[in-house]
């Protein structure tokens, strides 16, 4: 398996040089994006009172600082996220090897994917996904 | 240690490669502001934009301008670095995802062999992948970092239903690339062109990424984190001038990219349909052929853009409890049946 992997990664046509484009297209990219924010910052008008620099909300007077406590859903569904996300990667590996591993690996796999399916489950009957309160 | 041996025209013409897909991403994105209201005066039976130019042609140079000479707003309470931050890493993020589509396949010009592709890298799609997580934060730090109760919200909501889309997005892609053995999308394209384009092979594999795609856009029906009758505006709220203009741009360039993700990846990205390119070139001229591949390919993209703007004009937005249900209850175990019933296929076949 690990044979595999090598060669996939050291599959011919792919160098280190093969990343630099990308190199020079974030060096475009944050240059331009860099170079808007600059020339917009002294093309507009500047006519600030303490009011315009409020936040809004909505008409009415702001209360307080926004960064309180919050639902902790949300909380949840990022560790659910990086949980999940560790074992989807995994399974890319395998996709991209998948012929020559052949009906052996296959079942290595659905081994694996009977155990993501055991911690799917769990969630859903610990309730970490229900929204309605 | 190779990085010794590249010549200095390679990097010209990647520049200049650079410089014009950014261009094009841009002008594209442009353009599709106009033809939403375009899309959306004619199914309301409205005219939509017509005064700036012939068919209001000019209207999205008058909207960008407008954007450029608008006064710049910080708010007092927010987090000037971060505020600054996000809109450019949104944008930052939406223009790098081009960098490994191929727009077309090699020019012949000046006795040399010019890629239409940025970079053709043998993780391409792992690439895309870890470009699109980044732009979760474009929105969380916009979010966060204006200090404002609607804002925080909308970048929160944005964040996790994008997240969550992007687990059913990375488990319907495992069974295309079963399919293709390679995450260069170079390879993927070239199989197609060459065979039967992978939708025929995976329906709803295409579907799940479809619903997914629109998910990741913040598009309707899944524009949670814009719903302006709950938060106001959304997470760029507090934005005004340029920055705004990041925001709403990104969003455009990202329908964009994940419309040429899914022509390239599912619809045989610069192939001709029922065409034979090899005997075509033979009979018109192989650069002629690359130019007609890439506008094959564009022709796709457009006709995706059509049909988000289509869907957004059609479909009203969904609760948020519905979206949290269809993507980790519904899109996730669909892809995961996708793959095992595309590996079984395919070792029952290859046996």
């Amino acid at each position: 398996m690990i044979d595999l992997l090598q060669a996939t990664v050291n599959s011919p046509g792919t160098t280190s040089a093969s990343y630099l484009p990308i190199g020079l297209q974030v060096l475009f990219v944050v240059g331009l994006v860099g170079f808007l924010l600059i020339i917009t910052h002294f093309l507009g008008p500047k006519r600030q009172t303490a009011e315009k620099l409020e936040t809004f909300a909505g008409g009415i007077a702001s209360h307080g600082d926004a960064r309180q406590p919050m639902a902790i859903n949300y909380f949840l569904v990022a560790i659910l996220f990086v949980l999940f996300d560790v074992e989807i990667i995994f399974f890319y590996p395998y996709a991209i090897n998948f012929r020559a591993l052949g009906w052996d690996g296959f079942w290595a796999v659905m081994m694996f994917v009977s155990f993501f399916l055991c911690g799917f489950i769990y969630i859903i009957k610990k309730g970490a996904l229900i929204w309605e309160d | 240690m190779d990085l010794m041996v590249i010549d200095i025209w390679l990097i010209i013409e990647k520049l200049a490669l650079v410089a014009i897909v950014v261009s094009i991403s841009l002008l594209i994105a442009m353009y599709s502001t106009y033809a939403e209201r375009k899309v959306a005066a004619y199914l309301q039976d409205r005219r939509g934009p017509n005064r700036a130019g012939p068919f209001g042609i000019l209207q999205p140079l008058a909207d960008g301008g407008k954007l450029f000479f608008k006064e710049e707003i910080i708010p007092l309470t927010s987090s000037k670095f971060l505020f600054v931050l996000g809109p450019a890493l949104a944008m930052i993020t939406a223009l790098m995802t081009s960098a490994v589509i191929p727009w077309g396949g090699t020019l012949n010009w000046f006795e040399r062999n010019i890629s239409l592709q940025i970079a053709d890298i043998n993780i391409g799609v792992l690439y895309i992948f870890g470009v699109i997580s980044l732009s979760v934060y474009g929105i969380m730090i916009g979010g966060w970092a204006s200090n404002n109760k609607f804002s925080l919200l909308a970048g929160i909501r944005g964040a996790s239903q994008m997240i969550s889309y992007e687990l059913a997005m990375g488990l319907t892609l495992i069974a295309l690339l079963m399919l293709t053995g390679s995450l260069k999308m170079s390879v993927i394209v070239e199989q197609q062109i060459n065979g039967p384009w992978n939708i025929v092979y995976q329906p709803l594999g295409f579907l799940v990424f479809f619903i997914c795609a629109l998910a990741e856009t913040n598009r309707t029906p899944f524009d949670l984190p814009e719903a302006e009758n709950e938060l106001n505006f959304g997470y760029h709220q507090e934005y005004s001038s340029m920055k705004l203009g990041f925001y709403l741009f990104a969003e455009y360039i990202a329908m964009f990219i994940s419309s040429a993700i899914m022509a390239t990846l599912y619809f045989g990205g610069y192939d001709i349909p029922f065409v034979n390119e090899s005997s075509l070139s033979a009979s018109i001229g192989h650069n002629l052929v690359t130019i007609l591949g890439g506008f094959a390919l564009l022709l796709k993209v457009s006709f995706f853009l059509f049909v988000f703007i289509w869907i957004r004009w059609t479909i009203p937005r969904f609760r948020y409890d519905q979206l949290m249900n269809l993507g980790w209850k519904k899109l996730i175990p669909l892809a995961l049946f996708n793959m095992v019933i595309t590996a079984v296929v395919i070792l029952l076949l290859d046996k």
